[in-house]
């Protein structure tokens, strides 16, 4: 097994730096997740650790040892593409033996080697069939094979599940943690889904412009976002951005959202009288009486339900959109006149000017 | 396919055919021609209906040419050799030399590889007649005229960049992430390129060598110039039916028969490895 560990990686074409110092350390077995809008870098980091890229400064240690001067056939690490790429002129069979091929192993070490891996796959009764005759959910996990048939100690998945239909994908989300568990391998994995991102990482990296804004674990990203930017890509529906300015009383800190002062507990003292950006989680709002302290007036302007959740579209005194998502079954307003209760617990306040979280570190308790 | 409507289909098959013929008519009268003494080819007004004679094949294959004010030695049969022997070579050491320089240029950008590529692909642009007084004059310095090693050599002008062209598109239409999947499966580059590249580029290769074969063939004024009478392929060798007792229609039809076959044959067998599409559902499209 192997851990890999990126000092301060620069890459530049044509004199633009796509990737500008990043560092990064994956432990032992873990799965990191590089997660970020495209442009952001992550599939040319990707191959930047795969050898197919070299960096233009910073190094590159697999298992400790520096491989940034060492050539792709001989990092030993097995890597799945978006677009799969597949050998067209090979049969899935092939395709998956090409690493073992490699090593010279013998033919039927090969097989077995093929068979084992398909099997896990469920592709066995594929091997035959050439790319072309294959249904893209079966081409991706040739690819997924191939990738895993050398049995690598770092495994790099360049957005595989992004060519595949919904129902695969869902299907992929669940069965692809388990794989790699009994693989044992550590896992660079880039994608463009939060969901995935949540699901599969033992961490996400946030990469955007080059660099990576920000790395914790999918809780961590969830709840405690740097900035604007990143609240903004993990959730569904999007979180809720009101600009406010943050005062305080006797009684504490707070903002007023349609006249109404909402408090915030937790909130920073660096918040206050600050223009600041309060961003509420759809799933932190919720419907309550018009009698209830702090409950905010909104009128319903539509509602979609989404199997597992209802979410809400309504409207403040003031004109502002927000959107409110509760679990399917319970109660939702009862005429378009209603009244919003905020989580204050989980609000998250950001500097308007530049977007970051201001006050960090309180909010742990809220994510035990 | 579209629907269409019997009268659409009709015309579509009607144009079909004018084209056709309008394209195949000359190829149709040579061969019609080559069967044909010469004066009922210049008979007033033409026509298809004749006594089939072989005379003009006879001649041409026993190399003696009967004609009103004696016998001619002829030599097409070593012209068609020469011609077969010339173009193959060519194409094969433009083959050689092309497809990894195609490789080469398609996923190296180095400095100035652009501007050698050009370079390459400028050769086409000079007429060859502005080559060839001062390439004449070299030759005939260092031994290469009249060689068929100084010939194969010019004839890379015709080839070469026609291979190093169309081959490098090729190329750079595989997706380099399957490139990147082989070696990082453990392959080195030239493994990748030999069990990758190459049979992905294939039909591109076959296209390219079967037009540059096509250019060789038909190349005249390189060799008219650099080749004496037992070196000249056929383009060449058919100036020999300009005889001083008038000129031999029916020999010259029959020695373009002759001379279009193997070209003819060559793009017939290569037809189905040029239509063959190039990724195969490799990637996702």
């Amino acid at each position: 097994m192997a851990s890999l560990e990126l000092q301060g990686i620069v890459k530049r074409y044509k004199g633009q730096a796509v990737l500008d110092d990043v560092s990064l350390t994956v432990g032992d077995g873990e799965t990191v997740v590089l997660f970020g809008p495209s442009g952001s870098g992550k599939s040319v980091l990707l191959r930047l650790i795969a050898g197919v890229v070299d960096p233009d400064a910073g190094r590159i240690l697999i298992g400790g040892e520096d491989v940034t001067e060492v050539d792709a056939e001989f990092r030993g690490v097995g890597m799945a593409f978006q677009n799969f790429a597949l050998f067209p002129h090979m049969s899935a069979f092939d395709n998956i033996a090409t690493p073992l091929e490699a090593r010279k192993a013998r033919p039927d070490a090969i097989r077995a080697g093929v068979e084992s891996v398909a099997r896990l796959l469920k592709i066995g009764h594929v091997l035959s069939h050439k790319p072309r005759a294959l249904s893209n959910g079966q081409k991706q996990r040739t690819a997924l094979a191939r990738a895993l048939a050398g049995e690598p100690p770092l495994l790099l998945l360049d957005d595989p599940l992004r060519n595949v239909d919904a129902k695969l994908r869902f299907e992929m989300r669940l069965e692809l943690p388990r794989l790699l568990a009994t693989r044992g391998a550590t896992v660079v994995y880039v994608t463009q889904d939060y969901k995935e991102a949540m699901a599969l990482g033992d961490r996400i990296a946030v990469m955007a412009q080059g660099g990576i804004r920000q790395l914790g674990t999918p809780e961590q990203i969830y709840l405690e976002p740097a900035s604007i930017e990143i609240a903004r890509l993990f959730g569904d529906p999007t979180i809720n951005l009101l600009d406010v300015k943050p005062s305080r009383d006797a009684r504490g800190i707070f903002v007023g959202l349609s006249n109404v002062q909402v408090r915030l507990d937790g909130a920073s003292e660096q918040a206050v009288g600050r223009d600041c950006v309060i961003g509420l989680r759809p799933e932190a709002l919720s419907f309550v009486g018009p009698d209830t302290a702090g409950a905010i007036p909104v009128t319903v302007e539509a509602e979609t339900p989404l199997n597992e959740k209802v979410v809400t579209l309504v409207r403040t005194v003031r004109g502002r959109e927000i959107l409110v998502s509760r679990p399917a079954g319970t109660p939702g307003p009862a005429q378009s006149a209603a009244h919003l209760a905020v989580n204050a617990k989980s609000a998250l306040l950001f500097d308007r000017a530049t977007g970051s979280r201001i006050g960090s570190g309180r909010r742990r308790e809220v994510a035990a | 396919m579209e629907h269409s409507s019997p009268i659409e289909r009709v015309l579509r098959a009607v144009a079909l055919t004018l084209v056709v013929l309008f394209f195949m008519f000359p190829i149709f009268w040579i061969v019609l021609m080559s069967f044909q003494t010469n004066e009922t080819i210049l008979r007033i007004p033409p026509s298809v209906v004749f006594e089939p004679t072989l005379s003009n094949y006879k001649a041409l294959l026993s190399g003696r040419l009967e004609t009103a004010a004696g016998t001619l030695e002829l030599n097409f049969l070593r012209t068609l050799w020469n011609s077969i022997f010339l173009s193959v070579t060519s194409v094969a050491v433009s083959l050689l030399l092309g497809v990894p320089a195609a490789y080469a240029f398609a996923r190296h950008k180095f400095r100035g590889s652009e501007d050698i590529a050009f370079t390459l692909l400028s050769f086409r642009f000079a007429p060859p007649l502005l080559v060839l007084l001062p390439l004449t004059i070299y030759f005939q310095q260092i031994g290469l005229a009249n060689t068929y090693i100084g010939l194969i050599w010019v004839y890379q002008l015709i080839c070469l960049p026609l291979i190093l062209w169309i081959v490098r598109g090729y190329f750079e239409d595989i997706s380099a992430d399957i490139e990147y999947a082989y070696r990082i499966g453990g392959h080195s580059w030239f493994a990748t390129f030999r069990k990758i590249a190459l049979p992905l580029a294939g039909p591109g290769i076959a296209a390219a060598g079967l037009l540059a074969f096509i250019f060789a063939w038909n190349n005249f004024v390189f060799a008219l110039v650099l080749a004496s009478a037992d070196k000249q392929p056929v383009t060449v060798g058919a100036l020999a039916f300009v005889t001083a007792s008038g000129i031999q229609y029916g020999q010259i039809a029959a020695a373009i028969v002759l001379s279009i076959t193997p070209t003819l044959a060559l793009a017939l067998y290569a037809q189905r490895y040029l239509v063959e599409g190039l990724s195969l559902g490799a990637v996702k499209g």
